[in-house]
């Protein structure tokens, strides 16, 4: 027993007593659970695993501080109706939306950012962090914080590239096979099928194999693989638009598929496309940071978050984790991303559930 | 009784078609090359013989058609031809890491479907409390993490710093059955923290679905307990979701295991299929994308059967 352990102990028990003074049951129901659950883990763990709990507890609540203050900070600056929309967020909404925009801006700003070029060789291999790098450097001798941050623009860019380009062909199929039905619709229906039923991976794999592992190929093949995801979604979501009364009207007056897609459709999908379009960006950030660490999507030199997890791999077994920073930022953006998302559809729905 | 085969016949018959047709997209993925294997493989500084030779051995001459069928029979009947690499037969080379990869998800599976089922019933019955809104946001994190963010987490804090399991799963034949389960349990535990998020969500939704409905409100008004609503009234409507939800996760084992496989440097068929890609094998490609491939379909196609099954409407038919 030390100070240490006394007082995370205390602490605890201190806060949880006072949380039932209070009435609150919640953050009682919490702060009790912890404490029980930290009498197993101090006895499996010892010491360590108490730090840990401290640790991780003080970066939640970083972070849900941050999450409140980003969105007072949204609810002041934003013209009055988005502000509105805004103040009903969840804490996991605006903390997606704080990390999303530190992406964006560290993608944007890669170049004044960071301090060095992404290929520049700056110093010996693995070189420990000193006060120029600030993470050390990789395999090469380059700087590690340097490529996070131009990882930032390259892995997120392509991603995007890919997401925009599956969602574009995805979206006009499935709009048009739902405005037009007939023919059109079953084979696309038939294909869809087929290329779903084969794993994403594996499909690209298979192809990327056969097509070589340039950025082009990379990605045509995902919007390949990922445009009949949003073929299904569009398809049904316009689906159920079709059969409204005002679409009756519009085709009674004479108006053509375009400008029934474009005019009375898609103005009444746009919320669960925008949603779906977030989870697919997540899904196609995953599938692309996965075959970068497989040595077969960005290729090297630039910088990307997938292959710098590979190249730097062996020093997760002399206990460093500057290898998992960059596998972490993939990682959280995709967290962002999907409470972000999470968000949306709670809004769009409208459910209590 | 009737019906019920009758649609899962025409289940059967819609999986087989699909299989074919995507052993035709295989198949001419290949045939796309642009040339043919023989230029790919030797590439461009091949003398005209060499290649001439090699188009002879693998009887490139013939066209595509007769080859696909003759390819397509060989594969039923195990026979995947030669690693253009190592000369070896790819059958051989496949069938143990195929075993190994299998027994990795049968692993991964034992753990996570008790464990994800139970705390999808624990979230749905304590739903909007603090022990679901955390078990909510540690499983989209989970889900969220590249298995690759996941995997080397795990080696750092259970195998580097504290010992605790070996970091690598190499495993052979010779190896009793306790010290491979150890050596597996850092890549199970891996994808265990995968599919138990995914499970554990489309349970508690699908519970939570069934609870909306209107007899178990009548079960509420009568004054069951909670507990029992669940276990009782629930839980044996649920079973088509929860089968249909456990069938797709093995799928998602199966196929997911590439990165997790190659993290772990586990023999298994993920990692050949990996390899064989970056020295463009394509035969091995091939056969490990058929392979992959017809798992999948035939665990989906499980799901469906399952649903359909477990389906009490369709099982009494009027």
């Amino acid at each position: 027993m030390n100070y240490f352990v006394i007082g995370y102990y205390t602490l605890l028990i201190g806060a949880s007593c006072l949380a039932a003074y209070y009435q609150a049951r919640t953050a009682f129901l919490l702060l009790f659970s912890l404490t029980l659950g930290s009498f197993i883990m101090g006895i499996i763990g010892g010491e360590p695993a108490l730090w840990f709990v401290t640790v991780s507890a003080g970066v939640i609540a970083l972070a849900a501080g941050t999450s409140y203050a980003f969105r007072e900070f949204l609810v002041i600056i934003l013209p009055d109706e988005m502000s509105r929309n805004v103040k009903g967020a969840p804490l996991t909404a605006s903390f997606g939306l704080f990390v999303v925009m530190t992406y964006a801006i560290a993608g944007l700003f890669a170049p004044v950012i960071a301090p060095f070029g992404e290929a520049e060789v700056i110093s010996t291999a693995f070189a420990p962090a000193d006060a120029q790098m600030l993470l050390g450097a990789d395999q090469l001798g380059r700087d590690m914080f340097s490529r996070i941050i131009y990882g930032a623009r390259n892995s997120v860019g392509l991603a995007l590239l890919a997401t925009a380009i599956a969602f574009f062909f995805g979206a006009v199929a499935g709009l048009i096979a739902a405005t037009k039905g007939g023919w059109f619709d079953q084979a696309m229906g038939r294909v869809v099928d087929v290329v779903m039923s084969i794993p994403s991976i594996i499909f690209a794999l298979l192809l990327l194999s056969i097509f070589g592992t340039s950025t082009t190929t990379l990605v045509i093949v995902i919007g390949v693989i990922y445009s009949p995801r949003v073929f299904r979604l569009s398809r049904a979501v316009a689906g159920n638009i079709v059969v409204m009364d005002y679409i009756e009207a519009a085709k009674l007056r004479g108006e053509g598929t375009w400008y029934l897609i474009r005019k009375e459709i898609l103005p009444n999908s746009t919320a669960p496309l925008i949603a779906e379009f977030g989870l697919e960006f997540s899904f196609v950030f995953l599938l692309v940071a996965g075959l970068s660490f497989l040595g077969l999507g960005i290729q090297p030199p630039t910088a990307d978050w997938g292959s710098m997890v590979r190249e730097n791999a062996t020093l997760v077994s002399f206990g460093e984790i500057t290898p998992l920073i960059p596998a972490g930022a993939i990682a959280l953006l995709t967290v962002a991303v999907n409470f972000i998302v999470d968000w949306m559809l709670y809004r769009s729905s409208g459910l209590k559930e | 009784m009737n019906d019920v085969v009758k649609i899962i016949f025409k289940r059967l018959g819609l999986g087989l078609v699909t299989l074919l047709v995507i052993s035709v997209i295989i198949f001419s993925a290949v045939e796309m090359l642009p040339g043919d294997i023989a230029q790919a493989v030797l590439g461009q500084g091949a003398t005209k013989e060499n290649v001439a030779a090699m188009r002879e051995q693998l009887g490139l001459d013939r066209p595509a058609v007769v080859r696909y069928f003759e390819w397509l029979g060989n594969a039923v009947t195990g026979d995947f031809g030669h690693s253009l690499v190592s000369q070896k037969q790819v059958s051989s080379a496949i069938s143990e890491r195929f075993a190994n990869t299998l027994f990795l998800a049968l692993y991964a599976a034992v753990i996570a479907v008790p464990v994800a089922i139970l705390l999808g019933v624990l979230t749905a019955l304590w739903r909007n409390t603090p022990f679901d809104r955390v078990a909510n946001v540690a499983t989209l994190t989970s889900i969220s993490s590249p298995e690759f963010f996941l995997g080397y987490i795990l080696i750092l804090f259970l195998s580097v710093k504290t010992g605790y399991f070996p970091s690598l799963a190499k495993i052979n034949a010779e190896m009793g059955f306790f010290e491979k389960l150890e050596r597996m349990f850092l890549p199970a535990l891996t994808m265990v923290l995968v599919v138990v998020a995914h499970m554990m969500r489309m349970t508690r939704s699908a519970i939570i679905n069934l609870l909306a409905s209107p007899y178990i409100e009548m079960a509420r008004l009568k004054g069951v307990p909670g507990w029992r609503i669940i276990t009782h009234h629930a839980l044996p409507n649920a079973w088509a979701p929860i089968i249909n939800v456990i069938a797709l996760n093995l799928a998602y084992l199966v196929t997911g295991v590439v990165l997790v496989e190659v993290v772990f440097v586990f023999p298994g068929i993920g990692q050949m299929l990996v390899d064989s890609v970056t020295k463009r094998d394509f035969p091995v490609v091939q056969a490990c994308c058929l392979i992959f491939a017809a798992t999948f379909i035939l665990l989906n196609l499980a799901a469906d059967v399952g649903a359909i099954l477990t389906n009490p409407r369709l099982r009494h038919p009027k």
